[in-house]
């Protein structure tokens, strides 16, 4: 235990995810020998990120206007709209540089066990856009585990009377690999769910 | 498949300790608490890493010392394997196969395969069902891995439906509508991966029933009640068929809804199933003896092994203080059973309980030490 300002830093530091009390003990030490400009800057930084930053009021993509970038392009088609759990996964799909489509995020998926239904979600407003009429294809881009699967399949239902094509990411082997590296639970199932060709 | 070596460092009785096998049968004779077991426990971690007896590593490593080591050389096809666990508390395990590391401790499941009898399995007989559950489903892992994943998704669910259905039956004590617009939903799910568990558990049951018959016979004598075994499902038959099997599920749970929302929990699937073991016409739980048990216990775990042994691998079989609960008979049929096994190894408490047709290596264990005589 130290004493005063270091331990409440530590305290906090040891409230973030991913960080334990060695790992906060050390971030403290390096930030207290640290030169005084760079500790500024970080947090100069963390308190610009609470007063700017603030979700898009289309999709709930982090923006730091009323829009988020995406939704801004005017390039991108409207006609095709990906809906994920989170703002990361936004980055991760645009990444592939693949999609030319627009975003919804939800905000997390349905856990009962969490207390997550369909009214803690963004799932009315993503309704609201759908009714639009403009968007021709849904892709359900959420996690593939237990939660993101019944997210997905409760959006499908919810969405089936709109008559639009509504998709779900494929899974299975990563491409590129060798079958030998799969582990046998992976292998296993893509085995079951092997398509023709 | 057999082991060739077993050696110990700081786990659980033994600071240091290395023992040579043979194929065919090992006996190991020593006084209670001495540490037969924690070398059966030692095998049987390298095999699943898990241990058969506590949930977590701290027991298994001297007190004292701050982590244990197992190192085990298996023989199979005439290959030489040698497999390594490093047990730190709190902390991954280490693994090592052939002297290279691994990534996951993970990698090394396979290396030794192995059935394991011990004293607690009598509960498979006449515990509750959740045994005998366990037990199915191990055997289903270890003979097709992607039914972990099975298993585990379908717990998922059963959790988050469940946790649905506490907050619905909440909101309706507090006289307020209860949100059930994901139930559907999670009903889908829940019959989806119920199914897929379930023809699986049911094509599992249909194989080793007649092991299961065999076996007691080899134990108990033809002259005894034939044993059985059935899967005892929660739905009305409906055949193997996954697909089937869904829509049955899917049916019943329709059904159940409403009962289930009173009670905030699921009543049908597979986690309320069961196996029917029956001992001639009666149910072998609540009417059988003790020693009909016991032997009910060994001939589910010797049907184990032989199903595994028809699907291409022999594994090792090993019996924890299985003679002392049998009588001479069966003793001496269950040796001579054990006969075509490449390698068994059996532990006793007293010499006189070891049959005499059960031939063999006999090992003493005593003061940390294990030796041949």
């Amino acid at each position: 235990m130290y004493e005063g300002a270091i331990q409440d830093l530590i305290d906090e530091l040891g409230r973030l995810p991913g960080v334990g009390p060695k790992s906060a003990q050390r971030i403290a030490f390096h930030l207290l020998s640290a030169d005084p400009v760079d500790v500024n800057r970080l947090a100069t930084t963390m308190r610009r990120v609470k007063e700017v930053v603030r979700f898009c009021t289309t999709c709930f993509n982090v923006a730091e206007e009323e829009q988020c970038r995406v939704c801004r392009d005017t390039r991108r088609s409207d006609e095709v709209l990906c809906v994920v759990e989170e703002p990361k996964d936004v980055v991760a799909i645009e990444r592939t540089g693949e999609f030319r489509g627009r975003y919804h995020v939800l905000g997390g998926a349905i856990n009962p066990l969490e207390g997550i239904g369909p009214d803690q979600l963004r799932i009315r407003e993503l309704m609201a856009r759908l009714s639009a009429g403009t968007v021709k294809e849904l892709i359900l881009a959420t996690d593939p585990n237990t939660e993101g699967e019944a997210t997905a399949t409760y959006l499908a239902l919810l969405v089936k009377p709109m008559g639009l094509t509504v998709t779900r990411l494929a899974s299975g082997l990563p491409v590129g690999g060798d079958l030998e590296y799969a582990d046998e639970i992976t292998l296993g199932r893509a085995f079951v769910g092997r398509r023709a060709v | 498949m057999h082991v060739r070596r077993l050696e110990l460092v700081d786990f659980r009785s033994y600071r240091a300790v290395e023992v040579d096998f043979e194929p065919g049968a090992s006996v190991l004779v020593g006084p209670n608490g001495i540490g037969k077991t924690n070398l059966v426990e030692a095998l049987g971690y390298i095999a699943t890493l898990a241990s058969h007896r506590v949930a977590t590593d701290a027991p298994l490593v001297r007190s004292g010392a701050g982590s244990a080591v197992i190192r085990c050389t298996v023989m199979h096809d005439g290959r030489e394997l040698l497999v390594e666990l490093e047990l730190v508390p709190g902390k991954a395990n280490r693994a090592r196969l052939g002297h290279s590391p691994v990534r996951r401790a993970r990698e090394v499941v396979g290396a030794l395969r192995m059935v394991l009898f011990a004293p607690e399995d009598i509960e498979l007989v006449r515990g509750d069902p959740a045994a005998r559950r366990r037990y199915l489903d191990d055997l289903l892992v270890a003979r097709r891995p992607r039914f972990a994943a099975v298993c585990a998704d379908y717990d998922r669910v059963l959790k988050q439906r469940n946790a649905l259905l506490r907050t619905a039956q909440l909101a309706r004590r507090s006289g307020g509508g209860a949100d059930l617009s994901t139930l559907d939903v999670w009903d889908g799910q829940l019959a989806g991966h119920g199914a897929e568990l379930l023809a699986g558990r049911l094509e599992l049951a249909a194989g080793l029933a007649p092991h299961v018959a065999a076996g007691y016979d080899a134990v108990a004598g033809e002259a005894a009640g034939a044993a059985s075994l059935r899967y005892r499902s929660s739905l009305p038959a409906a055949g193997a068929d996954r697909d089937a099997l869904a829509t049955a599920l899917a049916a019943a749970l329709a059904q159940a809804r409403t009962a289930e929302v009173e009670r905030g929990v699921t009543t049908v699937g597979p986690h309320r199933d069961d196996l029917a073991l029956t001992l001639g016409e009666l149910p072998a739980k609540g009417y059988a003896s003790h020693g009909e048990c016991w032997s009910f216990a060994v001939a589910l775990r010797l049907a184990a092994y032989r199903l595994l042994r028809a699907d291409g691998v022999e594994p090792v079989l090993v019996l924890d203080d299985v003679f002392a609960e049998l009588d001479t008979g069966r003793r001496d049929r269950l040796a001579r059973s054990l006969e075509d096994a490449t390698q068994t190894l059996v532990t006793c408490a007293v010499e006189a309980d070891v049959p005499v047709a059960l031939h063999g290596a006999r090992f003493e264990v005593r003061d940390g030490e294990v030796k041949r005589v």
